[in-house]
């Protein structure tokens, strides 16, 4: 095995830089979200304006996974260069400034979210300023986030996941993955009466779906 | 259903998120072209089956995706502790009644 080695010259490691693509070329370039075909535009416009939950697709944002050491003084330093803000080292906690969120996930992974055309930029910036052993992976086409909100966003969200939601374990800025429904979402209180849910997009029809069934005795009101 | 601790995430979750992925403290053979054909394949597929206290390697599937062990009394259920991977159990089953 060893023979078989190739010796790479110690300067070219230095300088290997992993390719990025930009996965969304501009605002001009036609983009489908993971809900486009349940034209919640139009649900928005035609749909009951009155009920208990309050639903709308923040679309096409830019999902960034980073996984790095949290010991790492130097990479903590890096993405606060990067993003403007620390990453959230306490289990379940969430930081957000501005356009930008982040989120645990686990000791050493974040999800990053930001405006789907900042992703491209937010993803060459790390690659200049992180050091050492890291990863960074666009997830955008892969998910989608969901914002619920209204007076019985909470007795919804009870039929769909385990998790105790009351504000007492569940203040704001929290998040958890945990399941949801029969699929997973990651979700995170945004206010007293909010809450915003990074879904799968292969599981985004079914969960529009089931909230709309779950939401039936409220009334579900969509917005655009 | 259990209420397991996720030393992780560091709060109790319902057992739906987790996954439980066997018996803990396995150690590959450091050699394994020098062990017999039975180490290696005691190594591979037989697992203990107490009465009593049990080490099991789960998996917090839905949330933080990571490892930990839990000690647990296969009789009664009962979760005796939970502790991260690479640490040791506090809890062990008495040479008396372990069989």
């Amino acid at each position: 095995m060893s023979d078989l080695t190739v010796a790479v010259p110690e300067e070219k490691v230095a300088s290997t830089k992993a390719v990025v693509m930009n996965q969304v070329a501009g605002p001009e370039v036609r983009a489908e979200s993971p809900l486009y075909h349940a034209d919640l535009d139009s649900l928005a416009k035609q749909g009951p304006r009155k009920g208990g939950v309050r639903l709308r697709e923040n679309k096409l944002l830019g999902h960034l996974t980073l996984r790095c050491n949290p010991n790492n003084a130097d990479q903590l330093a890096a993405v606060e260069r990067v993003l403007g803000m620390a990453l959230p080292l306490q289990p379940l906690t969430s930081v957000e400034k501005g356009d930008v969120s982040i989120r645990w996930m686990s000791p050493d992974e974040w999800l990053i979210i930001v405006p789907g055309l900042k992703a491209f930029d937010v993803e060459t910036r790390f690659r200049d300023e992180m050091d050492g052993h890291y990863s960074l992976v666009n997830g955008s086409g892969g998910s989608t986030v969901l914002e619920l909100s209204g007076d019985n966003v909470v007795d919804m969200l009870k039929k769909s996941t385990p998790i105790d939601l009351h504000p007492s374990e569940f203040p704001v800025g929290k998040v958890v993955s945990t399941v949801f429904a029969k699929s997973t979402a990651v979700i995170r209180r945004t206010g007293e009466k909010q809450f915003e849910l990074v879904i799968r997009r292969s599981f985004s029809d079914y969960l529009w779906l089931w909230i709309q069934d779950a939401s039936r005795e409220f009334g579900l009101v969509v917005d655009a | 259903m259990f209420h397991i601790y996720c030393p992780h995430c560091a709060e109790y979750r319902e057992e739906e998120e987790f996954h439980a992925s066997g018996q803990a403290h396995i150690a590959r053979p450091l050699d394994p072209e020098a062990c017999s054909d039975k180490e290696w394949g005691e190594y591979l597929y037989f697992r203990k089956n107490p009465r009593g206290i049990h080490h099991e390697l789960w998996v917090h599937a839905a949330g933080c995706r990571k490892f930990f062990n839990i000690t647990r009394d296969t009789q009664t259920y009962e979760i005796k502790e939970v502790y991260k991977i690479g640490e040791q159990p506090s809890v062990v089953a008495q040479s008396g009644n372990s069989k």
